[in-house]
């Protein structure tokens, strides 16, 4: 069985907020799910590790990354493109 | 209360070999970050940093000593030469006994650290140097300059990350202010432009890829640069009896802890930390006229540290000048406090107040007198030096014109 990207990157989440991934909604912001910036730092680093890729993600100003942070869904966007530019 | 002069000072650092040039190089607004060179830099995603230019460890020391001396130590002890021979301090048996020498770094010998890390792990090596503890360890530079001098009294390494160099100078100020000792040698150091220091800044993600620029609304991180500073403090009656220059006073000094997140600045305990110094050197608001900033170039720091300038200086604020010598420098971690308290030097001895270079566009959150990229001259009588520190621990300096 393949797990899928979304998956995984939902379990990484999932595990910065200390929450079972069936609990993290695809429209939940950071916030919403208390992941302050240092969790996020670590969340980043996961999905690097998980898929062997180079997230375009900068902590000092993160709302100003090319990482669309704006919510679960557009985090697990993001993560989809870069795995299918590797890929390609 | 007795009063603690600066005699002596020294620097070696990407703006100059000595505190002359890099103050002149602060005074003319010069960069000096540029392209890192050290092996394996191919492998990082950070590719710039405030790194000395054509440094060579034989041009300044013997074989035998720089098998002992990790390069922070040798910077350090450059430093600490130029501030010695300047202030033109002999010291005699009496002086041996009780003067000391206390300096800040944050990582100590990393040069050692990474090369025989390698050696080991990457290069299977099952020896190493003997000497590689005594290299490392992050009193080694402290040790060297009191063996240099034969300095008998207290000597020891403060290691607060960014805040290491004010803190160091805080408290041998304080020593010599109490009654402990005549004389200290004081500042800081910090070699961490390796591999593996930068590639631990890298995973943090606060580092900029094209420059620092402190305060401009485009700044996107800090630059890590290289150096040390060494300041010889005095008590005054014993400086003026033998007619040493004097370069300044330090006349305050307080240290505060945010106890609330261990990278995220607070706004808070930097007000403390400012309105502690002010307090502790008797100084009122609107006798300071320049602050030499933390300043590191991030989103975070450069909001919040203006923030807390707002609040403790109200409408004085906006008189004052505030700037950032790391956008020249880079950010030296445990030594920058040291290299920046040139900047105040030259602002009270010289009326020269250095510029926050590289910057580009208007920060509404930083709308204070920021120097933007050219120095501006101004008679200032006192001047704060700030340096707020992951961890949360901050560490400000007060000094006035003598």
């Amino acid at each position: 069985m393949t797990t899928s990207v979304k998956d995984q990157v939902v379990e990484i989440i999932a595990e910065q907020a200390v929450l079972d991934p069936r609990d993290v909604a695809m429209d939940a912001t950071l916030e919403d799910l208390g992941i302050d910036s240092l969790g996020l730092v670590e969340a980043v680093f996961a999905i690097e590790e998980t898929f062997d890729i180079q997230v375009p993600f900068n902590a000092n100003d993160p709302a100003q990354s090319e990482f669309d942070i704006t919510n679960v869904a557009s985090m697990v966007a993001a993560v989809e493109k870069l795995v299918a530019q590797k890929a390609a | 209360m007795r009063r603690v002069v600066i005699t002596g000072q020294g620097a070696v650092n990407a703006l100059g070999m000595s505190a002359d040039e890099t103050m002149r190089a602060m005074a003319e607004g010069r960069c000096g970050i540029g392209p890192l060179e050290f092996k394996d830099v191919e492998r990082l995603s950070i590719n710039i940093g405030g790194q000395i230019r054509g440094y060579r460890a034989e041009d300044h020391f013997s074989r035998q000593e720089i098998v002992l001396f990790d390069k922070f130590t040798q910077l350090a002890l450059l430093a600490a030469r130029e501030a010695m021979e300047q202030s033109g301090l002999q010291v005699t048996d009496a002086l041996s006994r009780q003067a000391g020498v206390v300096l800040g770094t944050a990582g100590g010998g990393l040069q050692t650290q990474d090369e025989n890390y390698r050696s080991v792990y990457e290069d299977g090596k099952n020896r190493v140097h003997p000497f590689v503890v005594p290299r490392l360890m992050n009193n080694a530079a402290a040790s060297h300059v009191s063996m240099a001098y034969r300095l008998q009294g207290p000597s020891y390494t403060v290691a607060t990350a960014c805040a290491s160099s004010n803190h160091a100078i805080g408290q041998a100020f304080q020593m010599v202010r109490s009654g402990m000792t005549d004389v200290m040698l004081t500042g800081g150091s910090e070699s961490m432009l390796v591999f593996g220091g930068i590639k631990a800044w890298e995973g943090l993600r606060v580092m900029s890829k094209d420059g620092c620029r402190p305060f401009s609304a485009n700044r996107n991180g800090m630059v890590q640069g290289e150096g040390a500073a060494v300041f010889v403090l005095e008590e005054y009656e014993h400086a003026k009896a033998r007619g040493a220059e004097i370069l300044a006073e330090i006349t305050g000094f307080a240290m505060t802890s945010d106890a609330s997140d261990i990278v995220m600045p607070n706004k808070v305990g930097a007000v403390r930390a400012m309105q502690g110094a002010l307090a502790d050197a008797g100084l009122n608001l609107d006798e300071i006229g320049y602050i030499n900033a933390h300043g590191t170039g991030t989103a975070a720091n450069d909001r919040t540290e203006c923030a807390a300038v707002r609040e403790v200086f109200g409408d004085h604020a906006d008189a004052l000048r505030i700037s950032s010598t790391k956008s020249m420098h880079g950010h030296l971690i445990g030594g920058t406090g040291a290299v920046e308290l040139l900047a105040c030097i030259m602002a009270l001895r010289d009326g020269v107040i250095a510029p926050t270079i590289n910057h580009e566009e208007a920060d509404p959150d930083c709308d204070l007198n920021v120097v933007p990229n050219v120095a501006q001259e101004a008679a200032v009588s006192a001047v704060l030096s700030n340096a707020f520190a992951f961890g949360g621990l901050n560490a400000v300096l007060a000094l006035q014109k003598v």
